[in-house]
């Protein structure tokens, strides 16, 4: 398992707003298949940055980035889009279910927009993540009724809903309370053992302590 | 149902906010019912004032104009330029001259071969005075052919006592507008006595009476047969002063007159030219009608535009995730505006059914009845092409007012929204 899925070369960004500022300097990384990968840093050291930028939804950079062997850098909107939705499962600190759907439609979601299987083979693979978090009976719950735990298990299964190349990250466990966050973490181990793909930032030490590769970030670098 | 998936998550927000995509459909709804029922009635009304007025006005008037023109005149001919020999006339008097029109049977028949033209009925007419015992009024004695005249003014509706074709079969017979019979006092067999100015007086007997609905028709107007004029005037039976045209489509009046004007080389008059108050009454009736519903229409524009944007300023974490997951900015941009096409397209039907009730309601309405009102109820025009117009500008509107707040919502940057 030495594929590499992920290489970014020489990327730098700045803001612009309120003052002039490099975020990033010169980072080149590289993301082998199976691998999980945790980035740590002080707030403000630009892994949320850095993040946003790996996972193209961020364009604004210098540099370049490829993903699963395709140059993503400098591809139009509607090309990335594409992509994000056939490589890349997200998961954000907050939630970001949509409210006014079902557990079930939340997930299936990414799978329609990808529209490569029935909408009855969506609904069996929805359910068979959901089976895998564990949180089988909720699928036909408004995803607005689940407590913090619960809709983050939900966007994991999400994320996972198209077999993604890579999983992003951003600190999974921010918004949780301990005993969550340790059947988040514990649901990012199991998956990283199935031989997913993970690239998390966190905060949390004992997190980071528990993957393949910890990167750790300061002032725009990779330390 | 298997529908694509922006437009299921369209639909699915949609329904999320009953009540507030009920609200912004109700703009349409209801500027969309006011224009139909606005435009509708103000369409009667349009035709009725023009109905009215029309009534006793026919659509082409053919005659022969006293011409006090005398621009081109024999004297130089005579005189040359010597202007020491030349007599200055000021105001000369009209000269005598024959006011009929010379060969009117020919240019009956051929207005009568024009498709275009559905009556063509001559007159002769002339002053009268009106004698029933010491009554004595003054008034219009018009000649006609009776069957073309009736068919000319719809003349069978207009019949208060007896029946147009009377004139036909009684001997010197008399139609006499309903005003003027009152005032003579006269009921259907009497007999009055018209005196013409140049002095000649006859005696007919009245075969019935009929009412335009416009006392300057009903209180002066009588008809008899074109030879019982003839007879009166002294003149012979081709003397015809006028021919009155109708058409089969109104609005062709003013190109048919202009030929008919050079053609025969008489005065013609459409419609239009004479009557310049009917169209200029329409027009503002018109432009105020349009004016209304369009601001109507677009107010209710202004209230999708306004819930749309609160909708997408609420929904921008949802827009975040969204593209995240891989749809783009045309997607989203599907989603927010199928939304509001919704909500204009319902707004729309509905505005066009509660526009049909209050238009319809108000054609049950009884109209006040006067003594010249031809009215029933209140008058409203039932046409499909407003119909259809509404419908369009209603989605028009909505399609405006909708594609902005989407655009907005497919520009939304989501590392923006994610980070903060």
């Amino acid at each position: 398992m030495n594929e590499t899925i992920l290489v970014a070369t020489q990327l730098s960004k700045f803001f612009r707003q309120p003052e002039p500022f490099q975020v990033l300097k010169d980072i080149s990384l590289s993301v082998r298949k199976g691998e999980f990968i945790t980035i740590i840093g002080k707030s403000g050291c630009g892994k949320s940055s850095l993040l946003y930028l790996l996972s193209t939804l961020d364009t604004d950079y210098t540099g370049s980035l490829a993903i699963n062997g395709s140059k993503v850098t400098g591809l139009n909107e509607h090309a990335l889009s594409g992509f994000r939705n056939e490589h890349i499962g997200f998961v954000f600190q907050f939630h970001y279910l949509l409210p006014e759907f079902t557990v079930l439609q939340n997930i299936m979601i990414p799978a329609m927009k990808l529209g490569k299987l029935s909408r009855q083979q969506i609904e069996h693979n929805a359910m068979e993540r959901l089976e895998q978090m564990e949180i089988r009976g909720l699928a036909s719950k408004p995803s607005g009724k689940l407590s913090g735990g619960q809709q983050q298990r939900v966007a994991i299964a999400r994320a996972l809903i198209n077999n993604p190349g890579i999983i992003m990250a951003d600190e999974p466990t921010g918004n949780l309370d301990s005993t969550n966050t340790q059947i988040i973490f514990n649901i990012f181990h199991q998956l990283a053992q199935e031989g997913n793909t993970i690239l998390a930032v966190t905060h949390d030490n004992d997190f980071a302590a528990r993957s393949d590769r910890i990167i750790e970030m300061m002032d725009g670098r990779i330390k | 149902m298997n529908l694509p998936v922006n437009l299921l998550i369209s639909g699915t927000q949609l329904l999320a906010r009953k009540r507030q995509s009920f609200i912004a459909m109700l703009g349409v709804i209801f500027g969309i019912a006011m224009f139909i029922f606005m435009i509708s009635f103000m369409k009667g009304v349009n035709n009725y004032i023009q109905d009215t007025m029309l009534s006793a006005i026919p659509d082409i008037h053919i005659y022969n104009d006293i011409r006090t023109d005398y621009a081109s005149s024999v004297t130089s001919t005579w005189l040359g330029n010597d202007t020491a020999k030349m007599i200055v006339v000021h105001h000369p008097r009209p000269e005598k001259v024959r006011l009929n029109l010379k060969n009117a049977s020919l240019i009956i028949a051929d207005l009568k071969t024009r498709s275009d033209v559905e009556v063509v009925s001559p007159l002769l007419s002339t002053q009268v005075f009106f004698n029933y015992g010491p009554v004595q009024l003054n008034g219009v004695l018009d000649g006609v052919n009776i069957l073309e005249e009736a068919r000319l003014f719809s003349l069978r509706e207009r019949m208060m006592t007896g029946r147009a074709e009377n004139l036909l079969t009684a001997d010197k017979g008399i139609l006499l507008g309903q005003g003027l019979a009152d005032k003579l006092n006269v009921v259907r067999g009497d007999l009055v006595t018209l005196a013409t100015p140049a002095g000649a007086s006859m005696r007919f007997r009245v075969v019935g009476t009929f009412s335009f609905g416009l006392s300057t028709v009903d209180n002066i107007k009588a008809y008899v047969s074109l030879s019982g004029v003839q007879q009166l005037l002294a003149k012979d039976h081709d003397y015809i002063t006028d021919i009155r045209v109708k058409l089969k489509d109104i609005n062709g009046a003013r190109d048919l007159a202009a030929v008919c004007r050079k053609k025969y080389g008489y005065k013609s008059e459409d419609w239009e030219s004479s009557n310049p108050s009917i169209k200029a009454g329409n027009l503002i009736r018109d432009t105020l009608t349009w004016v209304v519903s369009l601001t109507l229409l677009t107010v209710a524009g202004f209230g999708i535009y306004n819930i749309m944007n609160m909708v997408i300023s609420s929904k921008m974490k949802d827009i975040a995730i969204l593209k995240a997951q891989g749809f783009d900015g045309r997607d989203i941009l599907t989603i927010f505006l199928s939304q509001s096409l919704v909500i204009g397209i319902l707004g729309a039907l509905a505005g066009l059914l509660l526009g049909f009730l209050l238009s319809y309601g108000l054609s049950r309405v009884p109209f006040p009845q006067t003594e010249f009102t031809f009215m029933k109820f209140f008058p409203v025009v039932f046409e499909i092409k407003y119909y259809f117009f509404g419908a369009g500008f209603g989605m028009l509107t909505t399609f405006v007012a909708g594609v902005l707040p989407a655009r907005k919502a497919a520009r939304v940057d989501p590392v923006a929204i994610l980070r903060s």
